[in-house]
């Protein structure tokens, strides 16, 4: 690795159905609050870094473009880093390459989507070929639930105990974001409600799936001297890891997941971690659908194959359990698709320095953070921690 | 400030396209057309994928090698899409499936069908992870991935 | 060599509803009076226009509305000829950069109101520098075709 690098500063917008504002207002919201968590203005940020999902999304072509002054661009480097799921940890891992590097000393990166805007499953769409997949897409639903499908049948988990597991994760993520006020959806269920709620593609109902929400993101990235003489609670940057799959989705296992795996272990590696489910504290998973973050647990290394179920009806993962997942309410509460990466790692910095407010959990070290971006075909994670 | 102070503008953007199929795809709905299924065969893993690739994604070497697969083979997983969204190009019910056909060694997107679609418990019994389908052909080909016109349950 | 291989058409259609956000909806608002606002930067002065709800110049957020004047001068122009998708106006048509008094940026607008059929005589009426004013659209749609087109001042 190059040198020391730490988030300096956190932003964040109200997510949710953001119609009051424009959306380079949006962004400006986050860049805004970043700075101001900072304490550093314009002048100082080296460059900027944004993502966000393919121009489909919001019909305007170049983000980079558009939110060139909502990002204060004006007169310095951009990069552009687009992976759709995965961009939030895409963009992230720019940032700190940049930094890392030595060509600069901090960094600003921004996640935004504006989902209210466009049409979110049809723009999703267009991520598969017109000649081969496309035809038979039926958005993030249907790959998800495939996905979860082939891992419940290859694992030999009885439906009903995936379906308790799956209605736990639902309970455990809409209690979470009660306590997060930047959180899109923020209302109590139980698992009746999980269970008898709406049909999307059987066996995920609407209570397992995420919103398509408006909100931006912004991260301050900076290098070890500069993290040591302006901030007094850096979040270090312990270990990332990021791997791609092939593009046809029927190619590769995507029960087992070889790219959520072997991204998990790069991070690890790089960050010392032996036994995730002893060592970290906090884990922000990207979790659109709460079937598939039983197969994010298994892939981290936090139970065996097959086991996540049973590890989810012990309650090891939620609030109080030995390693709680997404206490911000993770994605599953709140999904503007571009920001919604770097929110992972944003929450997972608050969780490392202390600043989590009531949805902060007690003595967090080491907290993960990690996205997953396309049909299953990428990953990224991102280990922070209180201490160099 | 109440919402109404705000306005939304609604629009649309339509963007045609023109797209190259190159010579690896020409050829697979070329054979389509024949009622054949191809697939192409990597010279150093020597798998065999479906649809074929002008290089293994994997090896990163030439997969020129032609193979014609079985119209039949095992469904790896499915998904009963009973959802609109803008732009869907199949009438909901479908299922939309990876199906591993016999002699290729990976999933294959597509759909299955010919059966009754609209009782779902129904549909359950019928259609199984690791059952077997085959394929059935539409009369009219256009050069197109649904020339296949289904996949069916088989016993 | 021939095209051998085959291409397949594949047409993309998506519908949008953006939003417009509190100063953008008042700056249309604006225009469906035949007023052309325009926001001062109470930190650096500069007045933007279309009106921003924060300067593009020093990022600072507290800004003042002012009325642009309805005149302003050519900074640049071009006459659009050729046809490409999803045009808005069929050409021949002129596009330009506009100044208008008050402001310290440029504007985009048609000109509108002259002969365009000889680009000799075009060129000579349309010069950086020339002045030229509004002309308003009778249906107010709260748009920027509000204003019809800009037209050379005598």
């Amino acid at each position: 690795m190059g040198r020391a690098v730490a988030i300096i500063g956190t932003g964040q917008t109200r997510h949710g159905r953001r119609q009051d504002v424009c959306y380079p207002d949006l962004v400006k919201e986050a860049v805004t609050a970043a700075l101001e968590d900072a304490g550093l203005a314009l002048k100082d940020i080296d460059g900027v870094v944004l993502g966000t999902m393919p121009s489909m999304m919001e019909g305007v072509s170049s983000t980079h473009f558009y939110f060139a002054d909502a990002m204060g661009a004006f007169n310095k480097p951009v990069m552009k880093v687009e992976t759709c799921g995965s961009t939030g940890q895409s963009i992230g891992h720019c940032g700190f390459y940049w930094v890392s590097s030595g060509m600069a000393d901090i960094i600003l990166v921004v996640g935004s989507e504006k989902m209210s805007e466009g049409d979110g499953q049809a723009t999703m769409t267009t991520v598969f070929d017109p000649f081969f997949q496309r035809t038979f897409a039926a958005g993030a639903p249907g790959v998800f639930t495939m996905q979860s499908m082939e891992w419940m049948y290859r694992f030999r988990i009885p439906e009903e105990k995936g379906r308790e597991a799956a209605a736990l994760i639902s309970v455990s993520n809409h209690d979470n974001a009660m306590n997060n006020p930047y959180a899109h959806i923020r209302t109590r269920v139980t698992v009746d409600d999980v269970k008898n709620a709406r049909i999307i593609t059987y066996p995920v109902r609407l209570l397992d799936v995420c919103p398509a929400s408006d909100g931006a993101c912004a991260v301050i990235f900076a290098s070890e001297e500069k993290a040591k003489k302006i901030c007094k609670k850096p979040a270090w940057i312990k270990g990332i890891g990021f791997r791609g799959e092939e593009f046809f989705y029927g190619e590769s296992d995507k029960s087992i997941w070889m790219s959520a795996t072997e991204a998990a272990k790069e991070a690890y590696r790089q960050a010392g971690i032996r036994n995730p489910l002893k060592e970290l504290d906090v884990a922000e998973i990207y979790n659109p659908f709460t079937y598939q973050e039983m197969i994010f647990y298994e892939c981290f290394g936090f139970c065996p194959r097959g086991e996540a179920p049973d590890y989810v009806l012990k309650g090891t993962f939620k609030k109080g359990g030995q390693l709680p997942c997404c206490p911000s309410g993770g994605t599953l509460c709140t999904n503007p698709i571009g920001a919604t990466g770097l929110i992972r790692m944003a929450e997972a910095a608050l969780q490392v320095t202390g600043k989590a407010g009531d949805r902060q959990v007690e003595g967090v070290k080491l907290a993960l953070s990690h996205a997953m971006g396309g049909v299953d075909q990428f990953n990224g994670v991102t280990i922070l921690g209180s201490r160099l | 400030m109440s919402k109404e102070e705000y306005r939304i503008i609604k629009g649309q953007v339509f963007v045609p396209y023109e797209l190259a199929l190159g010579k690896t795809w020409s050829y697979f709905y070329d054979c389509l057309r024949e009622e054949k299924i191809m697939g192409t065969r990597c010279r150093k893993c020597s798998r065999v994928l479906v649809p074929p690739r002008s290089f293994c994604p994997r090896c990163f070497e030439a997969m020129d090698e032609w193979v014609e697969v079985s119209q039949a083979g095992i469904v790896e997983t499915w998904v009963y899409v009973n959802m609109p969204f803008f732009a869907q190009e199949l009438k909901i019910p479908f299922i939309s499936a990876q199906i591993r056909l016999d002699g290729s060694d990976a999933g294959f997107t597509h759909q299955i069908a010919g059966i009754d679609l609209s009782d779902f418990d129904r549909v359950r019994k019928t259609v199984k992870l690791g059952g077997r389908v085959k394929a059935v052909w539409s009369k009219e080909k256009k050069g197109s991935i649904l020339d296949i016109a289904y996949f069916e349950p088989v016993k | 060599m021939a095209k051998e291989y085959r291409t397949i058409r594949n047409d993309v259609a998506l519908p949008y509803q953006w939003a417009l956000g509190s100063t953008w909806t008042r700056f249309f608002d604006g225009l469906k009076e035949e007023k052309i606002l325009a926001t001062k930067c109470l930190k650096c002065g500069k007045i933007s226009i279309p009106a921003r709800s924060f300067c593009p110049e020093c990022f600072a957020d507290r800004m003042e509305w002012v009325e642009a004047g309805q005149e302003g001068k050519i900074m640049t122009w071009t006459l659009v000829n050729a046809k490409y998708y999803g045009q808005v106006k069929d050409p021949p048509y002129v596009i330009a950069l506009i100044q208008l008094d008050g402001t310290d940026c440029g504007f985009s607008h048609y000109i509108g109101g002259i002969d365009l059929s000889d680009l000799k005589k075009v060129r000579q009426k349309l010069k950086t520098g020339t002045k030229v004013k509004a002309v308003w659209n009778p249906e107010k749609k709260a748009a920027i075709q509000d204003i019809e087109f800009f037209t050379p001042v005598k």
